[in-house]
């Protein structure tokens, strides 16, 4: 144990993908925790600049996941939080090969290197609900011990069951590490911008015909408290953080004021994985596998252990309505407003037809 | 000038307060107008056009809505519309308002997706006049249904359709005392097919599978398996109201995991409205189906053929059967075989009895 660090509560942890929106996040709220002595963050690139406040407090090293080994034993590092995962293929950067590439390759180099450094307490590793893949027959809510039936078509799915198997691997080799695997549900949240808020953002949204998928949202703010608690206190397993509570895509839709544009499946897959090949648009198959299918966790385990509850999905996505009020077509004002002019010209209607008889 | 501050609170009392004026149509409670025949199925659709949901159709449903405003009041002499908020003006407020909620996404889904505003609102008034008016449906044995907390209904399967899961869940709401809404589990080829995938989801159903049956079952709802399948559904109509194997007797573990009593259901009229004369495999073996119906007008009517025949129906509710003292035996295969097989004992013999009562299958 670090001296002066309180125990549980780590002395030096390191983050990687402070490069990303996360990462950045994480570091910094790590980095105001004054039972936290260093947090070191790790990045491939130099994060840009709209995190250079945010990073303030962190030491930024410059690193690829594959050299890391050196810096743990280095630095004596209590705990690493592994945040650097890619949920979409990046036509910029390389596209899908280099998301496996970072994803997979790069998960199994940072538990390499994990299982090499002595001190070390505490893995923290961020995961998703993609885990549980996508099938016909899957239960309508998912446990944490709920196994996937179908490897799931899209990449992110694969990635994921790829990286928790390492997870599984490492937790055999090296069981005086507590490690905490945190199966987010998609984030959402006034500042967060991921491939599904930009998705609600546009006035016509696509959706699968004749599906009403199942959603399931994680505020973004309580993502970044139940990392913290995490790398904090103890809690080692798997847990699956959402929000309580459902929202049929049909209803966000609706509640954000936008509107939906139902599409074929086969066509909404095929023009996803053309979109793809010509180089834009992010939305792949593990997109339409989730508009088809729908995805809801069980949250009962991680209330317990953590003592905490994200807020409710319904209120998660409202405060991110509330930060896009940009492209709305159809407002509950503009509703409520309609329903009384119809009431009224009904009741005009009425009366006249009233005064002439 | 009344009327307006009579609106507000008169948009919820839509058949509760049955009021004894001969006056006024007594539409809202489903029978047949004696005045205004016309004007009674307009309103009656104007729910089922919002089903779709979509912004344009709010436009139709909306002057559907204004168009038998005036209409309505005329055959009925000026004693409606004399009356201040009379129940034109309730109805109209009462859609719109219903609308506006459907439009802004104002209600509230469960993590099984079941929509009951959107439930009692569209589907049941659709499935009420099914199965009353079509298919004269008397129900016994309510009282075995509890009234609270869990339950597992547990029912013979029949019709080429599953019509009889709807209906079943439709005549228990309306008759049971605390109106209590099942919930049904279905195949997994129901989830796969686009729009009933999301109807099922929408009126409370679930995959069949074990998780999702403890936990509704954890959650004090009542449950309606047919474990049966598509054996039962699809299977001759020489065969009729021959039970056929329970499977694995799933249903039985998933009562005994959770302490729950089993309400068998036999239901008696299911298999004349698709008398089914053939199955042609290698048909159903192409589109993937479990079997391809022959039936007396289908596929020679084309979608004529789908309406089903007027048969007779009567379901029978069983005494239950408690579970709460084997809750420790859910593995025991031995103790979920006899379990299902008395089950199935209760419903056949129950079957054959309501046969009794029924001599003529399409009889009043």
């Amino acid at each position: 144990m670090t001296p002066g660090g309180t125990p549980g509560a780590p002395g030096v942890v390191v983050v990687t993908g402070v490069g990303r929106y996360l990462g950045a996040h994480v570091a910094a709220r790590l980095a105001a925790d004054p039972r936290i002595e260093r947090v070191i963050g790790v990045d491939p690139t130099t994060p840009g600049p709209e995190f250079t406040d945010l990073l303030d407090r962190v030491e930024r090293v410059r690193l690829d996941l594959g050299s890391l080994g050196g810096l743990l034993a280095d630095l004596d590092v209590d705990a690493v939080v592994h945040l650097a995962l890619v949920s979409a293929p990046d036509p910029q950067h390389g596209g899908r090969a280099a998301m496996k590439e970072q994803n997979v390759i790069g998960t199994m180099q940072l538990l390499a290197a994990c299982q090499r450094a002595p001190r070390l307490r505490k893995l923290v590793v961020r995961s998703s609900t993609a885990a549980y893949g996508a099938s016909f027959r899957d239960p309508a809510v998912f446990t944490e011990e709920t196994e996937p039936r179908e490897v799931p078509r899209g990449g992110f799915g694969r990635d994921i069951l790829d990286i928790e198997g390492y997870v599984r691997g490492f937790r055999r080799r090296r069981p005086d590490v507590t490690a905490t695997v945190l199966r987010f549900a998609p984030f959402i949240g006034s500042t967060a911008d991921t491939t599904l808020t930009r998705y609600f953002s546009q006035p016509f949204v696509p959706t699968v015909f004749g599906r009403d998928p199942r959603l399931q949202f994680v505020h973004f703010d309580d993502a970044l408290e139940v990392l913290h608690r995490s790398v904090a206190e103890e809690h080692p397993g798997t847990y699956n953080v959402a929000g309580p509570g459902v929202l049929s895509l049909s209803q966000a839709i609706r509640r954000a004021g936008r509107v939906a544009v139902p599409v074929l499946e086969p066509g909404l897959s095929g023009a996803a994985a053309l979109a793809r090949s010509l180089g834009f648009g992010r939305y792949g198959l593990d997109q339409v596998d989730l508009f088809v299918h729908g995805r809801v966790v069980d949250t009962s385990r991680l209330e317990q252990e953590y003592n905490f509850t994200p807020r409710s999905t319904a209120a998660a996505f409202d405060d991110f309505i509330r930060a896009h009020r940009g492209g709305v077509v159809l407002t509950r004002d503009t509703l409520a407003a309609a329903e009384q002019v119809v009431l009224e010209s009904i009741r005009q209607v009425r009366q006249a037809v009233q005064e002439r008889s | 000038m009344s009327r307006p501050d009579e609106r507000p609170e008169s948009r919820y009392d839509v058949p509760l307060t049955l009021p004894g004026v001969d006056a006024e149509p007594a539409r809202r409670n489903g029978h047949r107008p004696v005045t205004n025949a016309v004007a009674a199925p307009a309103r009656q659709d104007e729910p089922d056009t919002s089903a779709t949901d979509e912004p344009v159709v709010s436009e139709a449903a909306v002057d559907a809505a204004r168009s038998p405003a005036p209409a309505g009041h005329e055959p009925g002499g000026p004693a409606v519309p004399d009356q201040p908020g009379d129940h034109w003006d309730r109805k109209v407020a009462a859609g719109l308002a219903f609308l506006r909620r459907r439009l802004s996404g104002d209600y509230e889904v469960d993590e099984f997706g079941f929509d009951p505003e959107l439930t009692e609102a569209v589907f049941h008034p659709l499935l009420r006049r099914l199965y009353r008016d079509w298919f004269r449906t008397e129900v016994t044995g309510l009282e075995h249904v509890p009234a609270q907390g869990a339950g597992l209904v547990v029912g013979n399967h029949s019709g080429t359709v599953a019509l009889d899961a709807l209906i079943l869940s439709t005549a228990l709401h309306d008759q049971h005392p605390s109106h209590r809404y099942l919930r049904l589990l279905g195949a997994d080829l129901v989830f796969r097919m686009p729009v009933v995938s999301e109807i099922a989801r929408k009126t409370g159903g679930t995959v069949a599978c074990n998780p999702d049956a403890e936990r509704l079952l954890g959650a004090g709802e009542l449950v309606g398996v047919f474990p049966e399948g598509f054996k039962g559904i699809g299977k001759l109509y020489s065969d009729r109201y021959k039970l056929q194997r329970f499977g694995r007797g799933g249903f039985v573990s998933a009562a005994l995991r959770t302490g729950t009593p089993i309400v068998p259901v036999a239901i008696v009229g299911g298999e004349e409205i698709y008398p089914m004369l053939a199955d042609i495999k290698p048909l159903a073996r192409l589109l993937k189906l479990p079997y391809f119906p022959i039936t007396p007008t289908f596929p020679w009517l084309g979608p004529l053929g789908m309406v089903p025949l007027p048969s007779k129906w009567l379901i029978e509710f069983c005494p239950p059967i408690p579970t709460a003292h084997l809750t420790d035996s859910a593995d025991d295969p031995l103790v979920v075989f006899n379990l299902a097989d008395q089950v199935r004992e209760t419903i056949q013999q129950t079957l054959h009895q309501l046969l009794e009562r029924r001599p003529d299958p399409f009889g009043p």
